[in-house]
């Protein structure tokens, strides 16, 4: 693990040099990425394959209103000004917000970006009337965006987008909605098929070829609106390779720069031949949900909290050879809302079976539970052998478990669902990686109003103080307010655990010596501009 | 011989016709819908019916299944709902970077299977029978999956000679570059066609080589070269059988295989389909590799027919 920081605070300063060097990346080359996506994502500007499409075939592509600050690898990713300069809430009304967009932006068509693209990428995917109206895209970018309820052009260069209730994370919320470039999809027909194949965006690389299932080949945008951005490299080819040892295999012939996801085990050969493993924390937990209701056996605080101490998160981060990090909470411990939780979850058996001796299982009642596990999907990482180490862990403090092994699909809809219902197969807790990169999760997770199926509160946990802290500053707009409201809940969230906190991945990604430049941002997303190939 | 063409080709129809229903059927059954997958997990329910209803999937399956069937009927595969893109154009696309594959591999198989299975019989109880035949016998029994992998750390890790992944061309390989790419698919392809082909025809050529038909073209003086052309003409329509199914599950595209070389072929497209639950794409692919199966099947009852006019009776 602490090998593996290295190198990425290694590559960091690197990419340092490399700003300070400036012309000494004139030719940068070409970078060949191994995606773990199964197909090429959708290029059409709300790229499916999950937040991996956003990070290959969304960002670099299109650009939000508001964008990902990607610049450091020290801080999780905040957010900076994208398409819109500045943005503020309308002092008469909090639901309304205020865009005013970037002057001298070009498609990569060449046409103007200005509030008219705007008010039509809005239209493209919240309604359904218009001819532009894409319903694959739609159905992503609404899932992502539940908040909005309307928009207005202002003038030629200021928008007002409404939402549905004051929400002072909608910032957060209106950076996963990307600006494709209207005079394009008039251009190749108004078809989002025809556009998929000759896409245009504002972002600081565009695309010259589309082979469905096999690559997508990028080329550096010259006309890009911010200097300090544009890329080093000529271009970037990304292939997808959903198979661990194909990836592996094409990085060590050659045939690509970098790949996501190598497997654990081939980590330490990897260094050894001299590629570097990039890691760092995002937000990405891989927690057990557990059902707190009554008849569960995590309805009662105790036996969650025995559950957590009797798991060994630094032994299952060496199983993953340093690839996750121990969570302690939602939040990875250092970030600035993890806070001083009055429960610090360490490996430590002997009080889990205190714990569950007071909540009466022994060695003559054995706690038993059925958990939702899945063979892979989206952010699972390993799953079966992460919860067969769970389970020995669990084995040895007395808790039985067992597994419902499903498939990824068959996961999703449990998830969806409330414990108890079919769907859920009757289990006790679901073992879905779940995103955390901003405060809205909280909300999503675990307020008391989003039990499932309504929302995400799948184990329909409930405490009414963490509920009201939640809606006191859920309009509130003072941002310290809100920190310190969400340091309290996050508090309060660990310490009660409505989840068993695990892992949290480290996002590896493995790349061969030539590619510099590379901050590996505490993100979901990464910034490629700053890269570039060192023959 | 057109009567019985006409024959093989009216069951065709039915066969057809019985695919189409369990295709549909079994991809009903599985756990999940495509809006499932399609819609990032935090997606709220009423967005999730809405695209439903988008997509027509909360109709009767009745009304499902007959307004594919005629869709299909007339050519119309439909759409992806997971890339937008017409499935006809996805699928002949994968249809053709497998049969980039299947027909190299079919020959290789082919050749090396009715070599080692005459070679085998014509020595039966040497040293060459029992190398070719744990030769064939290696060759069904190695998992594709490992022997591919073992290749590509070999060939393309170690020694960097071959491409580890991918297609490297668009079409057909215009130099001898891009067919690099080929070979390694190319050769675990061919494993278990050689092997099955080579103890087919082992056993046809010895249940021949005892009939008496070969103790008289020996009487008469034919030389071994001779006997061995009789003998393989009339091992041919079981061998031809054989064979057939052999290239119709080459054109299947093997799932392992294409993902092991990241080869877009239809075994990898059944695939991203099946997880994905893309239905117009799963069905659509099923129902086209069943009609290619039933007509290479279909070639071949016509070939051992032309063959052996004893099978048209």
């Amino acid at each position: 693990m602490r090998t593996l920081r290295r190198r990425a605070a290694a590559l960091a300063s690197a990419a340092l040099l490399a700003l300070s060097a400036g012309a000494a990346a004139a030719d940068g080359g070409v970078l060949r990425i191994a995606m773990t996506a199964a197909d090429v994502p959708s290029t059409t500007g709300m790229p499916n394959n999950g937040f991996e499409g956003m990070r290959f075939l969304g960002y670099p592509i299109f650009e939000p209103l508001i964008d990902w600050d990607l610049s450091r690898a020290d801080v999780p990713a905040g957010l900076r000004p994208g398409l819109a300069e500045a943005w503020e809430v309308d002092p008469a009304d909090p639901t309304r917000w205020i865009f005013r967009l970037r002057r001298g932006v070009t498609f990569h068509d060449g046409s103007t970006f200005d509030a008219d693209a705007v008010i039509w990428n809005l239209e493209r995917f919240f309604d359904e009337s218009k001819a532009h109206f894409d319903t694959a895209g739609s159905a992503i970018t609404r899932a992502r965006n539940p908040l909005l309820k309307g928009w207005e052009k202002i003038d030629e260069h200021t928008v007002a987008i409404t939402t549905k209730y004051p929400a002072h994370y909608f910032p957060n919320v209106i950076c996963y909605l990307l600006i494709a470039s209207p005079a394009q999809f008039e251009a190749v027909g108004a078809d989002w098929n025809a556009f998929a194949a000759a896409p245009a965006g504002t972002g600081p690389f565009r695309v010259t070829k589309v082979t469905p299932r096999v690559s997508v080949t990028l080329a550096r945008f010259d006309d890009y609106w911010n200097p300090e951005r544009t890329p080093k490299l000529d271009g970037v080819e990304l292939y997808p390779m959903p198979e661990a040892t194909t990836r592996l295999a094409a990085l060590r012939s050659g045939q690509v720069d970098w790949i996501e996801v190598p497997p654990p085990d081939a980590i330490p050969g990897l260094e050894a031949a001299g590629y570097d493993v990039v890691t760092n924390t995002y937000p990405h937990i891989w927690p057990y949900l557990l059902n707190v209701q009554e008849g569960s056996p995590f309805a009662d605080v105790r036996v969650r909290q025995a559950a957590n101490y009797a798991i060994d998160r630094e032994g299952l981060a060496t199983l993953l050879n340093g690839t996750a990090a121990p969570a302690a909470g939602l939040f990875p411990k250092g970030h600035p809302y993890f806070g001083a939780p009055a429960v610090e979850y360490g490996h430590d058996p002997e009080k889990a079976k205190a714990l569950l001796a007071e909540a009466g299982y022994g060695p003559g009642n054995p706690l038993k539970a059925r958990v939702m596990i899945s063979t892979s999907g989206s952010g699972q990482m390993l799953p079966i052998p992460m919860n067969e180490f769970i389970q020995q862990n669990m084995a040895a403090v007395g808790i039985e478990l067992q597994f419902e092994v499903v498939e990824w699909g068959t996961m999703l809809v449990g998830f969806r669902n409330p414990p108890g219902s079919p769907p859920t197969m009757g289990v006790d807790a679901i073992n879905v990686s779940l995103v955390t990169s901003d405060v809205s999760y909280l909300w999503r997770y675990f307020h008391s109003k989003n039990a499932s199926p309504v929302a995400f509160n799948w184990g329909h946990w409930k405490n009414p103080e963490f509920d009201a802290l939640l809606d006191s500053v859920e309009a509130e707009f003072d941002q310290a307010k809100v920190d310190a409201a969400m340091v309290r809940a996050h508090e309060m969230v660990v310490a009660e655990s409505p989840w068993l906190w695990i892992v949290h991945d480290l996002n590896p990604r493995a790349m061969s010596a030539s590619v510099k430049g590379f901050v590996s941002a505490q993100s979901w997303f990464q910034d490629l501009t700053g890269v570039w190939i060192e023959n | 011989m057109l009567t019985f063409v006409a024959r093989r080709l009216l069951h065709a129809i039915p066969i057809l016709l019985g695919v189409s229903m369990l295709v549909f059927g079994l991809v009903q059954m599985i756990p999940g819908n495509p809006i499932d997958l399609l819609l990032p997990p935090e997606a709220p329910p009423e967005l999730i019916a809405q695209m439903t209803a988008a997509y027509g999937f909360d109709k009767p399956l009745h009304i499902q299944y007959f307004s594919w069937l005629g869709r299909t009927l007339q050519g119309d595969l439909g759409y992806s709902i997971f890339t937008g893109a017409p499935v006809a154009r996805e699928l002949m696309s994968a249809l053709g970077n497998t049969f980039v594959l299947a027909v190299p591999a079919a020959l290789l198989g082919f050749a090396l299977g009715v070599g080692l299975g005459a070679l085998a019989a014509f020595h039966q109880g040497t040293w060459i029978d029992k190398a070719a035949s744990a030769f064939a016998i290696t060759g069904v029994s190695l998992p594709h999956y490992w022997f591919a992998i073992v290749l590509v750390v070999i060939f393309s890790v170690t020694l960097n000679w071959l491409p580890a992944q991918g297609m490297g061309f668009e079409g057909l390989p215009g130099s001898f570059a891009e067919a690099r790419s080929l070979v390694l698919p190319v050769v675990t392809l061919s494993l278990i066609p050689m092997g099955v082909v080579a103890r087919v025809v082992r056993a046809t050529v010895l249940e021949v080589l005892n009939q008496e038909f070969v103790a008289t073209l020996r009487a008469k003086g034919l030389i071994d070269r001779e006997v061995l052309l009789h003998v393989l003409k009339n091992a041919a329509p079981a061998a031809l059988a054989v064979m057939g199914l052999q290239f119709g599950y080459l054109l299947g595209g093997s799932i392992l295989v294409e993902t092991v070389f990241n080869w877009p072929g239809s075994g990898n497209l059944l695939n991203l389909a099946i997880f994905r639950r893309d239905v117009p794409v799963m069905q659509a692919t099923i129902v086209v590799l069943a009609f290619f199966f039933v007509l290479v099947n279909l070639l071949v009852d016509i070939a051992q027919a032309a063959i052996d006019p004893r099978i048209r009776r």
